[in-house]
């Protein structure tokens, strides 16, 4: 074959710059190939670019290779090195890159589980685009569905597409986003607000962080286009302090669409978060951007009532967003036969723990649990046996190995006394003690609890001691029974969806893992007081 | 004014239209019991003791914030609600250091009278001793922490009825403390007017005057009732 420089279309290394990649280096290695190229005259022959996340983050730094010209089929390779970059430079100097296998790197190609069984409909620009470029993100389609929204449609009509494709709340409950939607835009008076909560805060939950990071333009258009449809022009987006990438393509995002007009009579700013946990509660955060303490306060009002300032408040959660483009453009119908009758379109997830490929994939509502984390995510490493699989952070529970044909979707995982959550998935092989679990997230609880109701800031407390009690082998039956019996006085008295839902993990553990805590016991008469 | 209808504890109880459902129980000869709550101040619906069971809601909702509605059929005690309350009393007896024989409050405290009420006569929890400290900067009154439920009575009548602001919320969680300004000595604050209303209302013995020895405290909530009640009318109660 003729050498990629004779090629209309020069070959491609797209280098993950998302959060995770940096965190292993990426950054260094980019440079490095970046002076290689020139250094030897090639940069003309190897296009680099920076995009968002590609996928498996825990085997980054990820690079992605297209091969240019008329051939199809990319591949990704994980680990990549020094080195390895040093002989991507040498094989494409001697015209071989095809051939170019690195050293140290592994290689995906795309018919690899993790990537074949993925429907890629939020991220569907991640990891092909420059997030700090609009043109890139305008050549991918952005903001045409807004002004398509605002010059042919009326605001009614955007909100029963929304309402008809069946897109529930990715933030974890789960709410119809049209009727949310429908409320705020039913309520009198003109000054209404859009709120994006990107205060994602769930321990192993960073989907919302690879969306902002590598698309931020979708999520902003999304809110333009709810914007236009609840009559606000105030829009603020809420995201957590650590997120410092995302909050950087952010600035930059709404600087270039703003500058470009694009974003049409919306000014959208951003408001960042001083690190309470609670503060992804939406009366928190309303709060918080209020320059208030971030303390919930009991609902109704809802803050499609009374939200930011008095004013009718839309609040959704950056995945939502992300999911109105796509839902404008392909139409209500092509995202409702989409996932399940119930839980329509699809779910990004961040798959952690003990499981063999760790990272974000969008998978269709119902994929069962298996696929994902056993062919997608190749099981627990050393071949371990898989114990459960923990969603909704602190605020859910596991789903035993029995039950991993269990569909991802709203209703099954409530059935299983678990909840979907925002999309963290913890994979937890055969080691895991689900006691110490059960006590992680409740410590959690404990310290992110705001201290504003008795239930939450001292429940959690008690309930955090008697789990350590259990750990530490000093518990006995009675305070088994007064664990599960404060677990429910705590979910059912506490004034927040924190404290109504910090039980849950145990309350999990204790339906499906008896025996974890029953091991641990002190038979009665050795019990220490 | 429009009167709604509604039943409470199978008794029927008819009530102005905007009322909350405390307010109607209590017309309505139900006692709920209430700690955060103090008529004349904005409602947080922090402490939880006054959460009833409505019939079609799953979940318990506070009376203190919820409206009472046309046809609304409510339930203020139950075995399970006299459970929960108790837990909550135990919660906050064991997150603080309450020594009731050695207080200013004995006799006069709401949360020992509450106490008595959900018949706590010990605790099932573990109590907790923390640590906590005593402010006594302010040349009229004193503040015990280890006496504080954080019911932030003192915060609002500072902030809504004298306007002085003098007192916040610090931390988070198991760490909340009532602070004075920004978290300086109460007698080092110079937003506060020295006016005592914090003391009046104050449930327990956390806020008292320097004077007051053991079971000599008594709060007077009414007062403020009275004073609320002559602004509202614009002239003297």
């Amino acid at each position: 074959m003729s050498g990629p420089g004779a090629t209309a279309v020069p070959a491609q290394a797209r280098l993950c710059s998302a959060a995770g990649c940096r965190a292993c280096g990426s950054e260094a290695i980019r440079s490095h190939l970046e002076t290689s190229l020139a250094e030897r005259g090639l940069a003309g022959r190897l296009r680099l670019r920076r995009v968002g996340c590609l996928g498996p983050c825990g085997a980054g730094p990820l690079l992605a290779l297209d091969p240019g010209g008329a051939r199809q089929g990319s591949v990704i390779f994980g680990g990549v090195t020094r080195a390895d970059a040093d002989s991507l430079v040498e094989a494409l100097a001697a015209v071989r890159l095809d051939s170019w296998e690195p050293q140290a790197a592994q290689r995906f190609d795309q018919l690899h589980p993790f990537f074949r069984l993925q429907r890629r409909i939020v991220l569907e620009n991640c990891g092909r685009i420059d997030p700090e470029s609009i043109d890139e993100a305008i050549a991918a389609g952005a903001y045409v569905q807004l002004k398509r929204a605002v010059a042919s449609s009326s605001p009614e009509a955007v909100i029963e597409r929304i309402r008809r494709s069946g897109l529930r709340g990715r933030g974890g409950a789960g709410y119809p986003t049209g009727l949310k939607w429908q409320s705020v835009a039913g309520r009198p008076g003109p000054e209404k607000v859009v709120v994006c909560n990107a205060d994602e805060g769930d321990p192993g939950a960073f989907m919302d962080r690879t969306v902002l990071e590598g698309d931020p333009h979708r999520v902003l258009e999304g809110m333009a286009i709810a914007a236009y449809a609840v009559g606000a022009r105030l829009g603020f987006i809420y995201i957590r302090a650590e997120y410092e990438l995302a909050i950087a393509h952010l600035r930059r995002a709404i600087e270039q669409a703003s500058g470009r007009d694009l974003l049409g009579d919306v000014a959208i700013e951003l408001r960042v978060g001083a690190g309470a946990y609670v503060c992804g509660e939406e009366t928190a955060l309303l709060h918080s951007i209020e320059g208030g303490r971030g303390t919930p306060r009991p609902r109704p009002p809802y803050p499609a009532e009374h939200g930011l300032w008095g004013r009718p408040t839309l609040i959704n959660n950056v995945e939502t967003f992300a999911n109105v483009v796509p839902i404008l453009r392909e139409g209500a119908d092509w995202f409702a036969a989409i996932g399940t009758p119930t839980s329509a379109g699809t779910k990004v997830f961040s798959l952690t723990g003990h499981v063999r490929l760790a990272g974000v994939l969008e998978v269709p509502m119902g994929t069962p649990l298996a696929t994902v984390v056993e062919q997608m995510g190749g099981g627990a490493p050393g071949g371990v046996p898989i114990k459960a699989v923990q969603t909704g952070g602190p605020s859910g529970g596991c789903v035993p190995a029995k039950h991993l044909d269990t569909p991802v979707d709203y209703e099954s995982l409530k059935e299983l006394g678990t909840i979907m959550g925002s999309g963290g998935m913890v994979v937890l092989d055969a080691t895991t003690d689900m006691v110490d679990l059960a006590a992680f997230f409740m410590g959690f609880c404990r310290e992110e609890s705001c201290g504003k109701c008795v239930p939450c800031r001292a429940g959690t407390v008690q309930l955090h001691d008697l789990l350590r009690k259990h750990l530490e082998r000093r518990a006995t039956a009675a305070d088994l029974e007064q664990l599960e019996s404060l677990c429910h006085m705590v979910a059912d008295t506490s004034l927040c969806g924190l404290g109504q839902s910090a039980p849950r993990p145990v309350l999990s553990a204790l339906r499906h893992f008896r025996g974890d805590f029953l091991a641990l016991l002190q038979p009665k008469a050795s019990a220490v007081p | 004014m429009t009167v709604i209808t509604l039943t409470i504890d199978g008794r029927s109880v008819a009530t102005a239209s905007g009322a909350t459902l405390l307010e109607a129980a209590r017309a309505g000869g139900s006692a709920i019991p209430t700690l955060c709550h103090l008529e004349g101040l904005s409602p947080v619906a922090a402490c939880r003791l006054c959460l009833v069971e409505i019939d079609g809601d799953s979940r318990l909702q506070p009376a203190c914030v919820t409206a009472a509605a046309e046809g609304m059929v409510v339930r203020t005690t139950s075995p399970r609600l006299a459970e929960l309350r108790r837990t909550v009393i135990e919660l906050l007896f064991t997150e603080g250091n309450h020594v009731c024989a050695i207080c200013v409050a004995n006799g006069h405290c709401e949360l020992q009278d509450l106490a008595v009420a959900v018949g706590m006569d010990h605790s099932r929890l573990p109590y907790r001793f923390p640590s906590r400290s005593v402010d006594l900067s302010h040349p009229l009154f004193g503040l015990d922490h280890n006496r504080c439920i954080l019911c932030t009575r003192c915060v609002r009548v500072c902030a809504e009825v004298e306007g002085a602001h003098v007192w916040d919320v610090g931390w988070r969680g198991e760490h909340c403390r009532i602070i004075s300004g920004l978290d300086q000595p109460w007698g080092a604050v110079d937003a506060c007017t020295d006016c005592g209303k914090c003391v009046q209302v104050c449930p327990t013995g956390a806020l008292f005057h320097k004077g007051d020895g053991t079971e000599e405290k008594e709060g007077h909530p009414e007062q403020l009732q009275v004073l609320v009640r002559a602004r509202q009318q614009g002239g003297a109660p």
